[in-house]
């Protein structure tokens, strides 16, 4: 009595590489989550004592300080929560507006997909940063406007990967049984396409996270994202790079944070994948 | 006798199917009667399963009427349409391909019933799927399985049952033993005949198998090119067939070759499409010939068809 | 005298996720030069492979023990040079599928001509001349106009002729047919079948002719052996066995084919069960829970191969005239 999920779950766990990455993953989230908690500094504090002083037990100042004084590693692991906050809502966001989308395009063709496709190659060729402040300049600097532009955005390619998907799915003699059995296209659509999307859509998504996490931190390094006294990765990552000579830890240990995240992401899409394509027998 | 039990339950009139430029059905005609079966014969790209999917509007006809009891399924709403196929379904080639590998067996065959009779508890449509699955000779524990844990002659049985959980009046079987193993082939013919004859259903029973068709079919369909040739009563065309292309592929099943000039060729759009691989070809033949019944019951598409006969 | 080709032991085994699983299971057999045997069984026979493992042509997670000579020389776990060397030229094989197994974006000419390139040392135009040669001589129409196609812009018979007429350009000692009828339409068949026959009588080439259709073996084959789950079950000449079959599973088979003449039957014959996936066999005869005549020690003995060179069946309690 073993699914399709049950075999792809064997495959994965048989997948060293993917499970590491993702041990290190879920590792890296709870430190998100409760690591600024195990340090009695906050991230808004300025302790003048300790300005840009590298990572030492002074202060329980462990990965330093910048500038201003404030405790690293606990704006790190912030900026850390925000970054894959930003990453994965705004994935799941572009994950069920893509999903939906591309499937409804796909199954019913014709004319509909016709003018659905076009207005996807029309969302496509706006330039996204222009977009970004576009938006930022008509109603203001917010997270919540950061996380939905992005995710407006980042539903464009996943929706033209289930449709082509879709397309495909919709030749199979199971459709086609389904229409004889006398499924609506609603119907068809949920039941039977949308859960055969899974495998290449999961495995987009896992990347399309990453992707989203680089360009919320390209965004915030220059200076349109996450805004002070907040922090991203990324607007760590801007500070750091100006002081990239004097206080070197200021770059490595968020630019490290961010390399590390985004390869661990990277191998487990990679790894799932993998494990999902593999022929059932 | 009540003449409306001799009206034919289907009836196909002059039924054209194109894919874009390319004519691959041409006025098809021929009638179907309740509780018979008709086997539809021919090889690859004759048409049969092109025939199949347009009578069940799974694919567009261009031209013609698909009747069914009376109404036409070519010019019906689709509210009305997604209403008859309950009447009409079909079992396919692909044993497992047919089946949604992400749906479990009991949802597979529970479709028909969600859609048909929505106000089944969960209990009773678990009750239907078990009977049905003993019905096919499956076992009702088996519901919870997915459809690449069960053998090709296994699948097919859960198509089948999906087919007939609702005792259609029709059951189109496309090619369904083609892919089985011989030894396996009869089980499944066997299961048919069963349950047509117990749910008095129709079969229209298409394959390229002649020596199979024989034993399960009243009256025969054979196909070349997209046009129907030949129709018959059983017997008559496994013993007296007029048309040359049937006598051809029945000696062929005998294993009687016979060398084809122009094999390779693309079918003939107009005329008789068999014109250029026919033995008795003339002049005449590039006019195309229409479907005459030259004897009772007996149709063939042939103008030389009265000659032969002699 | 060693026969032409000589299969001794062989066992092909798949390593999957789950376990290994034989596919072949000792099976020894021998073709000599210029006969024809007919290899007959349904999925899960092992019939293929016994070839694919002859040819090298096993899938990577494949390993097969045993011996398979070739005129004398061991094929399996050859080196790929003397392989290749071997495949093509005096040991050719065709496939089921012929739009599978023709490259589709070289031409036909391309594709024959670089057999004879490739084995025979000849220049690409003395090549293609043979190659028209080829196709003339397996019936194709228009051979130079054939030589300039695609294999897609042929049908699946020509596809097929021209497989065949790819097979023999090297003069082979042996060609191993596998399937080579079951894609195409029965006239079609009809004429591949008689086309075998020709070449066969022409070149007087050994053909193995492996084929789930008895009527298609029976066409062509002198001896005709009959695979069950991974083994031979029965060997005999072609005319004794269709006579006479010894092994119940071959009397079944042949039973169940349905009849182009004859009385009409209510009910098709059929085998109950289906044939046993590798990993469900189990001790004794891996035929027992299908047979008629099964008994006790049918299911915890597995019988071997008895009788005498002409004849032989794998069964306790063999059909015997």
């Amino acid at each position: 009595m073993r699914s399709f999920l049950d075999d792809a779950a064997r495959r994965l766990r048989a997948n060293s590489g993917a499970l590491s990455a993702m041990l290190v993953i879920a590792a890296m989230i709870l430190l998100a989550l409760i690591g600024p908690w195990l340090n009695p500094n906050h991230g808004e504090t300025l302790d003048w004592l300790h300005v840009a002083m590298r990572p030492a037990a002074q202060g329980a100042h462990w990965f330093g300080t910048d500038r201003l004084g404030r405790d690293l590693y606990v704006r790190t692991l912030e900026g850390a929560r925000v970054s894959l906050a930003v990453g994965l809502v705004a994935s799941a966001v572009s994950l069920l507006v893509g999903i939906g989308y591309g499937a409804v395009a796909g199954y019913l063709g014709g004319r509909t997909d016709h003018v659905m496709m076009r207005i996807i190659e029309i969302l496509s060729g706006l330039p996204l940063v222009f977009f970004v402040i576009f938006l930022t300049v008509i109603f203001g600097r917010s997270e919540y406007l950061l996380f939905l532009s992005i995710g407006a955005v980042g539903w464009l390619t996943m929706a033209r990967i289930v449709r082509g998907q879709t397309l495909s799915i919709r030749q199979r003699e199971y459709i086609e049984a389904a229409v004889a059995s006398g499924a609506s296209s609603r119907r068809i659509i949920v039941k039977h396409v949308i859960p055969n999307l899974i495998g290449p859509v999961v495995v987009y998504a896992t990347l399309t996270v990453p992707q989203i996490i680089m360009f919320e931190s390209f965004l915030s390094f220059l200076g349109l994202g996450i805004q002070e006294p907040h922090a991203s990765l990324g607007t760590l990552i801007a500070e750091g790079a100006g002081e990239m000579e004097a206080a070197p830890w200021m770059l490595l240990i968020p630019g490290g944070f961010l390399a590390l995240l985004l390869l661990c992401l990277n191998i487990f899409g990679d790894g799932l994948r993998d494990a999902l394509d593999a022929k059932e027998r | 006798m009540n003449p409306a039990a001799t009206d034919p339950m289907l009836r196909i009139a002059g039924l054209d199917v194109r894919f874009g430029p390319r004519q691959v059905l041409f006025d098809v005609s021929f009638e179907l009667f309740a509780g018979e079966t008709v086997g539809v014969v021919g090889e690859s790209g004759s048409g049969k399963s092109t025939l199949a999917r347009a009578i069940l509007r799974l694919i567009p006809a261009d031209k013609g009427a698909i009747l069914w009891r009376g109404r036409d399924l070519r010019s019906c709403d689709s509210s009305t349409l997604q209403r008859l196929r309950r009447e009409l379904q079909i079992v396919f080639q692909d044993p497992l391909g047919s089946l949604n590998p992400r749906m479990t067996v009991a949802d597979t065959i529970a479709e028909p019933l969600r859609i048909f009779e929505p106000g089944l508890s969960a209990g009773e449509r678990s009750v239907r799927i078990g009977a049905m699955l003993e019905r096919v000779g499956l076992e009702a524990g088996m519901a919870d399985r997915y459809p690449h844990e069960f053998s090709g002659g296994q699948c097919q049985r859960i198509g089948i049952a999906r087919a007939m959980i609702l005792s259609p009046a029709l059951l189109i079987c496309d090619e369904p033993v083609s892919s089985l193993d011989v030894s396996v082939q009869g089980q499944i013919v066997n299961l048919l005949l069963d349950l047509q004859r117990d749910a008095g259903t129709a079969l229209l029973f298409i394959s390229h198998n002649l020596a199979l068709v024989r034993h399960l079919s009243h009256r025969i369909l054979v196909m070349y090119a997209g046009r129907l040739i030949e129709i018959a009563a059983r017997d008559v065309v496994y013993e007296k067939p007029l048309h040359p292309y049937t006598r051809t592929l029945l000696a062929a099943a005998a294993g009687q070759a016979e060398f084809i000039a122009t094999d390779g060729a693309a079918p003939l759009q107009t005329g008789c499409a068999y014109r250029d691989r026919c033995r008795y070809a003339l002049p005449l033949c590039a006019a195309r010939p229409a479907l005459e019944e030259i004897d009772t019951g007996h149709f063939v598409a042939c103008h030389r068809a009265r000659e032969l006969l002699s | 005298m060693t026969s032409l080709l000589q299969v001794a032991g062989l066992t092909v085994s798949f390593s999957r996720p789950t376990g290994s699983i034989e596919a072949v299971r000792q099976v020894s057999l021998e073709v000599e030069a210029c006969e024809c045997l007919g290899i007959v069984g349904e999925s899960g026979s092992g019939k293929t492979q016994v070839f694919m493992a002859a040819m090298g042509l096993l899938a990577s997670n494949a390993a097969a023990a045993g011996s398979v000579r070739f005129a004398g020389e061991e094929l399996l776990a050859a080196p790929r040079a003397r392989l290749n060397r071997v495949r093509g030229s005096k040991l050719a094989m065709i496939f089921q599928d012929p739009m599978t197994s023709l490259t589709p974006h070289l031409t036909i000419g391309t594709q024959m001509a670089e057999v004879l390139v490739y084995h025979g040392g000849l220049s690409w135009g003395e090549a293609r001349g043979a190659a028209r040669r080829m196709l003339a001589r397996v019936q194709v129409p228009e051979p130079e106009r054939r030589l300039n196609q695609y294999p897609h812009e042929l049908s699946g018979g020509l596809r097929q002729r021209v497989m065949i007429g790819m097979s023999l350009l090297c003069e082979p000692a042996l060609v191993i047919a596998d399937e080579p009828t079951t894609a195409l339409d029965v006239t079609v068949q009809a004429q591949i079948i008689a086309l075998l026959r020709l070449m066969r009588r022409e070149l007087g080439m050994a053909l193995v002719l492996i084929s789930h259709d008895l009527g298609v073996v029976a066409g062509l084959a002198d001896r005709i052996l009959v695979m069950y789950a991974g083994r031979i079950v029965e060997t005999a000449g072609a005319v004794d066995l269709f006579e006479r079959a010894r092994h119940p599973y071959t009397a079944e088979l042949l039973n169940c084919i349905p009849r182009l003449s004859g009385p009409r039957l209510d009910r098709l014959p059929t085998l109950a069960g289906q044939p046993p996936r590798p990993q469900e066999i189990g001790a004794g005869c891996a035929f027992a829970p299908r047979c008629p005549r099964a008994a006790e020690r049918c299911r915890v003995e597995r019988p071997e191969l008895q009788g005498d060179t002409a004849r032989q069946a794998a069964c306790h309690f063999p059909l015997l005239p």
